[in-house]
This record gives structure tokens, sequence and C-alpha cells, in this order.
């Protein structure tokens, strides 16, 4: 059965940008080993000639009449934001000092 | 409210007062919207009062799932990472509701990003059932059932994503629908796994869940995935429960080893009950249903893992370490650290994981092909039955801290409810006794093929009419007092 490390855990909690501390990482890895020893029996099942659902029901791509409709104002799209200004959502740098 | 016996307002009045009494014992409530819901019901009385022809629910007062935006009014998902977010639009139930004249009386508690099956994951603490304070309402819409059994409100909106609406619902003694997947819009519902979340309704009584169901389905543009087609005949279902003829599957595999015997007794004396109105009965098996549990646990946190990611502090939601000494990547990495509960990161971790790079077809496209082979189980069984029977859950609602820190035990409880939410289809949960063991609320399972939502509502009145000449009322009336605090 696969299983996975702590150290595996600290690494996919950076991809997922989460910062987890050490005693998280503590908890949380056993407990997601147990769990992906659970979820692994799918590959005991499903054969290669079998296809894959993605989804419930078939989609189809929706499309609409190329028009004005009234949206949010600027004041609305932006009043959740933990930072503004000038209209605009205001972010930390992108870059790092290095 | 037709007859003049009584106006919205003061139906609404009782409602507010009756969560003031006693939503600190039961916390189904995050937000209650006092002025808001009084002009509401003010609006309806008016309408009422220059002899408008109102729809049938208009006046009456509904609690909604925190998931649900509603503009203007404090939305979190259960989360601290929307802690006072109020958003700046409706969702299209909420519009739906809003037009119906229905009266919101505020937000339900709920499991973190409806993550969970105890309203234990909440950030802002847990939900009691108001059967016995001490257990665990079921998750991860607690609030909205707890509402409903604790007097607080008459309906509720929940979201069933692998049976958040059916599994509070039997856990708590009232009726909890999951519509057809595509039955009831998706737009501004707070995403957890779009492949599966679907809204639906919660109440006390068959007609009532189909009334509000009648209310809040059907096609909308707003929504890609909203199914074009007239919504089933749910509301003549209710009213009619006539199961004579109707073929009623068991499904094997939805019982026996690891359900509770109080649980599989009430079940099988509703099974008797079905069969003396005239329903056929027949053993049904859906071999790859054991299957389901773990493939969900792949497809959700996959789907979850994706949909969180926009919490990334920059444009709404929590934002920690932005003193200018942090960059983006680090402000968001530690606003996701600080706004996410323990089961929300055990998710998105789990998801990072099944999606990664020589992970995803183990996984994930393993997933898929089981949820293949479930969809073929159910249209197989449907050549043969009408509609599908199993409890709701394996237990009754368990105490308080019990499961919290064994995750696999937690995602058991959810073992009846799944399989339904992978093929799309309709399913239902309708109150059938009390379990000898606890005196604890069990739920009967009801599953239909998709857009035959109507068949849940036929089996949940047949038997919700013979069991209460039995009880003498429903079973919310065998429901004990709540000691009124304050």
């Amino acid at each position: 059965m696969p299983s996975i490390t702590r150290e595996e855990v600290a690494h996919l909690a950076r991809l997922a940008r989460i910062e987890l501390s050490d005693d998280e990482l503590d908890h949380l890895a056993p407990q997601l080993d147990q769990i992906i020893g659970l979820v692994g029996q799918v590959s005991q099942v499903a054969a290669d000639d079998i296809p894959p659902t993605s989804h419930a029901l078939p989609l189809t791509n929706v499309m609409r009449a190329d028009e004005n409709v009234p949206c949010l104002t600027p004041e609305q799209a932006l009043s959740g934001a933990p930072a503004q200004e000038g209209q605009r959502f205001r972010v930390p740098r992108i870059l790092e000092e290095d | 409210m037709k007859s003049g016996q009584a106006s919205s307002v003061e139906v609404t009045q009782a409602h507010l007062d009756r969560i003031a009494a006693v939503d600190g014992d039961v916390h189904a409530f995050l937000h209650v919207d006092t002025e808001g819901a009084l002009a509401q019901a003010r609006a309806v009385d008016d309408k009422r009062a220059a002899g408008e022809q109102l729809a049938p629910l208009a006046g009456v007062p509904l609690a909604l799932k925190d998931v649900l935006t509603q503009e203007g009014v404090p939305t979190t998902a259960g989360s601290k990472i929307l802690e006072g977010w109020k958003p700046p639009y409706d969702a299209t139930v909420v519009q739906r509701l809003k037009a119906a004249g229905i009266v919101i009386l505020g937000k339900t508690n709920m499991d973190e990003f409806a993550m969970g099956s105890s309203t234990e994951n909440s950030a802002y603490g847990t939900t009691h059932n108001p059967w016995d304070l001490s257990r665990i309402p079921g998750g991860s819409g607690g609030g909205s059932s707890a509402a409903i059994s604790a007097y607080e409100a008459p309906l509720a909106i929940g979201t069933d994503t692998g049976g958040s609406i059916r599994q509070p619902g039997a856990f708590t003694g009232t009726v909890g629908v999951k519509p057809t997947y595509g039955g009831t819009s998706r737009y501004g519902l707070i995403a957890l796994a779009s492949s599966l979340d679907t809204p639906g309704p919660c109440a006390r009584t068959t007609l009532d869940a189909a009334l509000l169901h009648e209310a809040i389905a059907g096609y909308d543009p707003m929504d890609s995935t909203s199914i074009n087609q007239p919504v089933p005949a749910v509301v003549e279902a209710a009213r009619n429960g006539d199961v004579s003829g109707l073929r009623i599957g068991v499904v094997k595999e939805l019982g026996g080893e690891g359900y509770q015997p109080g649980v599989e007794a009430r079940f099988h004396e509703a099974v008797e009950l079905l069969t003396k109105l005239g329903a056929e009965v027949v053993e049904v098996s859906c071999p790859h249903f054991e299957y389901a549990l773990p493939a969900y646990y792949l497809i959700l946190p996959s789907e979850a893992s994706s949909n969180l990611a926009k919490f990334d502090a920059m444009r709404y939601g929590l934002r920690v370490g932005d003193d200018g000494t942090n960059s983006a990547e680090k402000v968001t990495s530690l606003s996701r650290e600080a706004g996410f509960g323990a089961e929300v990161k055990r998710r998105i971790i789990l998801g990072t994981h099944a999606l990664s790079s020589g992970y995803y077809d183990a996984y994930y496209g393993q997933a898929q092909k089981v949820r293949t082979l479930i969809a073929r189980d159910f249209a197989k069984a449907y050549e043969q039955v009408d509609v599908l029977v199993s409890p709701a859950t394996p237990t009754t609602a368990f105490a308080i801290g019990d499961r919290i820190d064994d995750p696999i035990a937690m995602y058991k409880n959810d073992l009846c409810t799944i399989p339904s939410n992978l093929a799309g289809n309709a399913a239902a949960s309708f109150p059938c006794g009390l379990a000898d063991e606890d005196g604890m609320p069990v739920g009967f399972h009801v599953m239909a093929p998709v857009m035959r939502d109507d068949l849940c509502y036929t089996v949940g009145a047949a038997l919700e009419s013979a069991l209460a000449e039995q009880w003498g009322g429903v079973l919310m009336t065998k429901a004990p007092e709540l000691e009124v605090t304050r």
C-alpha cells in the first residue's frame, strides 16, 4: 500500500501554499498516511477498459450572447478586499528580495 | 398566515424569540439577521394585505446554510478565512427564496467549507443536537438541521456534497433532500467539490420539504451545469404518497456489519411498512458501492484543493503577514495557515497529492473509473426497481468529540449517502423512528434516478403518513423539550 512521509507532507503543504508548523506536521502526516491507505483501494477495482467519469452530467460548453449586462460596480467588487488603492486590489510584492 | 390567524411579522418574531431563547445551547446560527428578516416579513404582510397573489411559502421563515451568498449578510462557510465577509450579490437559490417571499432569518453553522460529518469542524464552534445536546447534529449542514429540530426555523437550506443534508437530517429526526445534481443552481454557492455539490431543502415534514424544493429548483443560466428541464412534480408526489405497485430495492451492500442494531431494526420495520402499503420490495446488489467512500475521498479533495486555491488573501478574506517584509506567496501561505482549520488543510493536502504528477492516474484517474462503475450499478438497479433504499447512516448521532481525531471513522458516516453524489441521483432521508439503544433518530434513505426526485417524495410521504398514525404525529413531536436558558 502506498504511504506518505512527513517530508512529503511538508512538500505538498508548500505546493498548496499552506504554512504548516512542526506540530501540525507531526499530527497530519500519520493521519494522511492512514487515509491514503484507505483511498488506495480504488486501484484494486477499476480495469483499464473502464472509462472515467469526471462529472455526473454530460457537460457541454454554454455560450451566451455577447451583450453588455449589469455587473458589480468597482466598489462592490472591491468591498471584500483586505487592502485596496485607487480602485484596485493592493497586494504584497510578488518577488522575493533575492 | 393565509387565513389571517398570524402575520409573517408575528411568525418571524416568534422564531427570532425562540432563537434568542435556545440557540445559546444549540448554536445552530452563526448570524441572525433580525432587521432584515422583519423587513422581509413586513413586505410580505403588506403584499398580502394589498390582495396580491403570493407563493405558497410566502412569509415563512427559513434558516440558510452559511455557504450560500446573501447580499450584505456575513457569509463565512464556517471558516475563519472569510470572517466578516459580506457578499456583494445573492446566490440564485437566495434570489429564488426572496422571490417566493420566504423570510431569511440568518445563516447557519456548518463544518468549514462543508468538510465534515459532525459540524465540529466549524471555526465558530460546534453545533449541538437538539435531541441530546451532548451529541453532534451531523454534518456538514448541522446548523440547518439543528435549527429545524430545535424549532428555531420551520425550513432550512443545506448543501449536499457527500450527504451533508441527508446525514444531519437523519441525526436530527428531520427530512433532508439532495435534489438531482443540476436540479438546483450552484451559482453563489461557495464551492467545495463542483461535480458533487447540490443545494437542497431541510424541513420537518415531507410536504414542507417538497414546497421548498419547488421554490428553489429549476434551470439557471448562471450555472453551466444546471439541467434545462421542468422541475419534477415533487409537491404532487408529497401530497399523494401512493407507493402501491412501486418497486423498491433494498441495497444489499448498505447494511449488516458496522451498522447499529437499532438503526437496522427501524430501517427494516419501515421497509415492512412500505410492503404493507403495496410496494414490491426486493433485494438489489450494487457491488461497487463499497468503493464509493475511497473514490469520494479522492475526488472531493482533488476538486476542493483546486476550488480553495482562490483563498489567496489577495481579493477577499483574511490576510496575514502583510507588513512589507513578506512576498505575496508568503502572505498567501501564512494566511491559509491561519485561516484554514485542520480538516480543510488535511483535504487540501490530500487533493494536492492525488493530483500531483506520478499519482494522478493511480488516484484521481482510478477514482473516476470507480465513479463509472457506481453509475453503472445504479443504472442496472433501476432496470429492476424504481427506487433504492438503505439506512441513511450506519449509526445514530454520536457524542461530541468521539471521532474528531479519527478521520476514517468520521468518513464512514457517509457510507450510504456518497454513491448518490457520485452518480448525481436524487436522494433523501426521512425520519423512521428512534433507535432502541440510545433513543436517537434514525433516517430512512431513498435514492431515485436522475430527475425523478418526485419518487423520493412519494416514498417519504407514504412512510411519514403511516408512521404518524402509529406515533400520533411526525417524529419531531417526540423530540425532548429544550430548556430555555435566556
